[in-house]
């Protein structure tokens, strides 16, 4: 059941804090002392403590490795914001 | 530069990459010819299989099957009849939305609700601290179920000192003890692992690596986005058409060798493994939480005189095959109480009742047929 949500911390109160979930969900009282969140990273929520603290360079990794991978490069426009993503020339 | 890591999702569920990725799982799954059974070992992921329909997309010689990886459904139901037990003697229980609504032997706490018991939902333990802070005078029990994922938090707040009135009856599991066993027993015949994400992120893949050892069987920790999934299908393909078993990790936004050290810390302390019973399956070793003994005190079982019982006693309805699903065994279309006595508005068994079990998933994608199975 380890359903994880990924939210960004926004306010932090000693060992607990605020998380943004998007789309208007913020939950408060969430456990972060277990992953040292900072305000501003994302973190995996799972029954109201932060479980990780997502590697967003991990992340783009992956998505560079997949494209590469697939050679699957998206169009022109979509390729601009892939560049923009993944951190290339912005 | 856009940095909001959860624009980057939007990536994770890319149909041309998906598209691209089903043209290698295709090549692969020719080039090896044989049948090949993966399981998972995670509800999450039967959710991400099923609502993208994963299943459809895979050639006819790959299977994904769903293992123990729900925790109300693996909960024994001894453990819920003692919360049932506490609820109707007065006792307050805290528990989750899903554990609540699960049956034991007699009634599951929902029913016991009904007759007076006070049950109260809640999301996460801090809950359980918070109303037992704010209601001295009444007895309160945390019903701690789940897996390595969930384990830590209640670790946490035990060691920060809880309020008098507030103990626990754990039924905690231990994930790399239950898919090790499974990966040790060749009684499934599966032949490749995709593990549980966010409980390899608490444990690393470290545990893994003694089953890994004696079992020689490919594993990838996986994240649970269908590229993930896709993902982690090729690379154990790849690993198999290689013959090159590795336990390797799809999911690096999250997972690591080493896991969450603080959580495994702080979860050393209060917990020892002791052998767990998987509801209708079997007892596994060293797969169970247990409260150390300095904190015998808070050991709901303890204070309440839990112990004497037969840990497997097991009623399902009569005709439930709840056990073989679990295992993956059998799809939830091959119960004959699938969808007819036993739907989701009104669950018979347990992986009816909780969302991450696999007759409720199945259920709710409106799927009647068996999945096209490869082997046995």
């Amino acid at each position: 059941m380890c359903v994880a949500f990924p939210g960004k911390v926004i306010e932090i109160d000693g060992e607990y804090g605020k998380v943004d979930f998007g789309n208007g969900t913020i939950r408060d009282n969430i456990l972060l002392s277990l992953v040292d969140a900072k305000i501003g990273d994302y973190v995996l929520v799972h029954a109201g403590y932060a479980i990780q603290i997502v590697d967003e360079v991990e992340a783009r990794k992956s998505i560079e490795i997949w494209n590469e991978m697939t050679n699957q490069l998206p169009e022109e426009k979509k390729k601009q914001d892939f560049n923009e993503i993944v951190g290339g020339e912005s | 530069m856009n940095t909001e890591y959860l624009s980057l999702l939007k990536y994770y569920r890319d149909p041309r990459l998906a598209k691209a990725l089903k043209a290698k799982i295709d090549e692969l799954a020719k080039k090896i010819e044989e049948n090949i059974m993966i399981m998972h070992v995670c509800g999450s992921h039967e959710w991400t299989i099923t609502h993208y329909g994963i299943r459809t997309l895979l050639p006819e010689n790959v299977e994904v099957r769903a293992g123990p990886g729900c925790p109300v459904c693996i909960t024994p139901a001894t453990d819920i009849d003692d919360a049932v037990k506490l609820a109707l003697d007065g006792v307050t229980i805290t528990t989750y939305g899903d554990m609540s609504r699960a049956r034991g032997n007699r009634m599951s706490l929902e029913e016991a609700k009904a007759l007076g018991g006070d049950v109260r939902v809640i999301y996460g333990v801090q809950d359980a601290v918070k109303m037992a802070k704010r209601e001295p005078n009444k007895q309160f029990v945390f019903f701690a179920v789940g897996m390595d994922t969930t384990a830590p938090a209640t670790a946490f707040e035990i060691l920060k000192e809880t309020p008098e009135n507030l103990s626990f009856l754990v039924s905690y599991r231990y994930t790399p003890a239950i898919q090790g066993s499974v990966m040790e027993s060749n009684v499934l015949g599966i032949d490749a692992f995709i593990s549980a994400g966010h409980s390899v992120t608490i444990t690393g893949l470290k545990p893994y690596y003694e089953y890994f050892l004696r079992s020689k069987k490919p594993m990838v920790a996986t994240g649970f986005e269908p590229i993930d999934v896709l993902m982690a299908i090729y690379m154990l393909l790849k690993q198999i058409d290689e013959g090159k078993p590795k336990i390797e990790n799809e999911y690096t936004r999250s997972v690591s060798w080493e896991g969450n050290i603080k959580a495994q810390k702080v979860m050393d302390k209060v917990f020892d493994l002791e052998d767990g019973y998987v509801r209708g399956v079997a007892i596994f070793p060293k797969a169970g939480f247990r409260l150390k003994d300095d904190f015998r005190k808070i050991d709901a079982r303890e204070q309440y005189g839990l112990k004497d019982r037969s840990k497997t006693k097991d009623e399902y309805i009569a005709g439930a095959r709840c056990g073989e699903v679990v295992m993956g065994l059998i799809d939830p279309p091959e119960c004959p109480l699938y969808m007819k006595t036993c739907k989701p508005e009104d669950p018979k068994g347990a992986p009816m009742v909780s969302q991450e079990g696999t007759c409720w998933i199945w259920a709710m994608h409106r799927i009647v047929n068996v999945s096209p199975r490869c082997k046995r």
